[in-house]
């Protein structure tokens, strides 16, 4: 059940899992300092799984203990994903940014979708993921979202 | 990768699959009965982020159990929910799901034609806990829209109705909820995530009764309740919901959690303060019962069908209330909801009041004669002598049943057996008619 403006192939689980699996920096454009925020939750969950979290947040110095950059392009080392925690119009720039960055993927959250921020972002290479959790993922494919009786979705009879 | 995310597996697949893997530590391909209370932490670090509600960990067997956790998995997948949570029977899981979104003042619109142990249940919310409800006949689409007030927050009713098997109209109730800014939650015990998805058609939380058809063998009690995740919680009418928490640091589950808001609150705050737990015994048994639910479903449907029309050619017998049958007022509603079937359990009426109810009940062999309804056997139970026997016969009319009225769940015996065991009832009761006139 996607919603209109997000493509099939932006939610498709192959592509989610091999972002999951590849990737190794997370940028997060809009992590929040307050823990009780859904961002922070995000954040606080990569990090835990191994990921390397960057913020990006202008307002702040350091996040979850790492330095916080205003800008995405800002950022002085490379970058696998964007993770998007914005309002819809501003993930066009953020899209350009993350071409410009030479990210690998740009990951829009729950709500954040954006048709034009996502077709910049594929033509310029990327990968695309949107209307979607990463930790949620994360969990669902990787992790232990199970223990909790969620709906996973996953059947497989391997061990 | 090695397994195929993207597949949609058929109902039978999942009814077998869904919510477990293999255990990995030991490859152990049953569901392992995780008899503990507790689980070590692995760290200081972790143990605070499961508590903190950071990380999926296991903590306590009353809040989460990996036994548990698979039965609440593989209930929410059939029924295509986000998510669910198991509780020690169904009216535990019913109390749950209410006791998370409600406060004193709100409003229930909820059908009659309810399981009496849950009309009960919300008479007993309506004194103690301040909630008002009002109960109305569940066929009148009219008499739903009419009843909402400025403070209701939730419709309610049963997907096959008890006990005059009433198909509640599920898509026009979730409508009419909806557009009052309403939640929408259905008991599905009867039709089971087999017959009947009530999500499919809106509704927001389904209950069940796991002690029916799920467990399947009348061996253990409990209850899950299951949420679509597509409510929005946050639409200013829940504040129990939506608002900061103070027993997580002011954490606001719903704008938090987005479509697993409703759902962690349900476990974390009820499930924990109520703490009525599903066993991981009696959740491995729910399971052994899920994986043959599409075959005894099948069956059960195939031999309540065959014992109604045979039960509405029997001179002596009218009103069968079996809504799979040509001649049934909801025939339309069971084909749209319905299409596999409708169920096993339906009552029909004697003449003779309850001096013919009893002597029926007394010639059956076969049949078991109790209290429960749902098992893989037969069972038969008389109303008025009974579970309403404390009713005169003008209440037992207002609870839609006469004194003759007798309520069969069929169950997966041969069925000329059984027609054969009603047969014998049948006959009993025209020789006490023809004794008292002789």
């Amino acid at each position: 059940m996607s919603e209109p403006g997000v493509p099939e192939r932006w939610q498709d689980p192959f592509t989610i899992l091999g972002i999951l699996t590849s990737a190794k920096t997370i940028a997060i454009v809009g992590l929040s300092p307050n823990e009780l925020r859904a961002s922070h939750f995000v954040g606080f969950y990569l990090r835990r799984h191994g990921y390397r979290i960057v913020p990006v947040n202008p307002r702040e110095k350091t996040i979850l203990g790492e330095t916080s950059y205003p800008l995405i392009s800002q950022i002085p080392f490379p970058i696998d994903v964007v993770d998007v925690f914005r309002a819809p119009d501003a993930v066009p720039e953020i899209a350009r940014e993350a071409v410009r960055a030479g990210a690998k993927a740009l990951w829009c959250q729950y709500n954040v979708i954006s048709p034009e921020g996502g077709a910049i972002a594929e033509r310029g290479g990327l990968r695309v993921v949107m209307d979607r959790c990463m930790k949620v993922e994360h969990a669902r494919h990787l992790g232990r979202m199970h223990w909790l009786g969620f709906n996973t979705g996953r059947i497989s009879a391997r061990r | 990768m090695r397994e195929r995310p993207a597949k949609e597996f058929g109902f039978d697949t999942r009814a077998i699959h869904a919510g477990q893997r293999p255990e990995p530590y030991t490859g152990a391909r049953a569901v392992p009965i995780f008899q503990t209370t507790s689980y070590v932490f692995e760290d200081p670090d972790s143990a605070a982020a499961y508590f903190n509600l950071q990380e999926y960990g296991n903590t306590y067997s009353r809040i989460m159990n990996p036994t548990v956790a698979v039965f609440e998995e593989r209930v929410a997948n059939l029924e295509r929910a986000a998510g669910g949570v198991a509780f020690a029977s169904g009216l535990a899981a019913q109390a749950a799901a209410l006791f998370t979104m409600l406060v004193p003042g709100d409003h229930i619109v909820s059908s009659a034609a309810l399981y009496g142990g849950s009309i009960t249940q919300l008479k007993h919310l309506q004194r103690k806990l301040g909630l008002e409800i009002t109960f109305i006949d569940p066929d009148d689409l009219d008499l739903w829209r009419a009843s909402l007030r400025p403070n209701t927050k939730l419709l309610y009713g049963e997907t096959i109705g008890n006990p005059g098997g009433n198909v509640l109209d599920l898509e026009a109730v979730a409508t009419i909820a909806h557009a009052h800014g309403a939640a929408f939650m259905v008991d599905s015990t009867f039709a089971t995530p087999f017959l009947c998805r009530p999500i499919e058609w809106g509704a927001d939380i389904v209950t069940h009764s796991a002690t029916k058809f799920i467990g399947g063998h009348g061996t253990s009690i409990g209850g899950v309740a299951v949420e679509a995740g597509t409510f929005n919680w946050s639409n200013g009418r829940f504040p129990v919901v939506a608002d900061p928490s103070p027993a997580y640091h002011g954490l606001a589950f719903h704008e938090t959690f987005g479509v697993y808001g409703y759902l962690m609150k349900l476990r974390a705050e009820s499930l924990r303060d109520l703490g009525a737990a599903m066993s991981p015994f009696n959740a491995f048994l729910f399971l052994l019962g899920l994986e043959t639910l599409p075959l005894r479903m099948a069956r059960h449907v195939e031999n309540a069908s065959e014992v109604a029309a045979w039960l509405e050619r029997q001179d002596g017998v009218t009103n069968v209330r079996y809504p799979g049958l040509a001649s049934s007022p909801y025939r339309a509603l069971a084909r749209k909801y319905l299409p596999h079937g409708a169920g096993s359990i339906f009552s029909f009426d004697l003449p003779g009041g309850r001096a013919a109810g009893r002597r029926f009940i007394e010639s059956l062999d076969l049949w078991s004669h109790l209290a429960n309804v749902g098992d893989a056997k037969s069972l038969v139970i008389h109303p008025a002598s009974t579970t309403h026997r404390q009713l005169s016969d003008e209440e037992l009319t207002a609870a839609g049943i006469s004194a003759g009225t007798i309520r069969l769940s069929v169950g997966l015996e041969s069925s000329p057996d059984l027609i054969e065991d009603l047969e014998t009832g049948l006959r009993s009761v025209q020789q006490m008619r023809a004794e008292a006139t002789a």
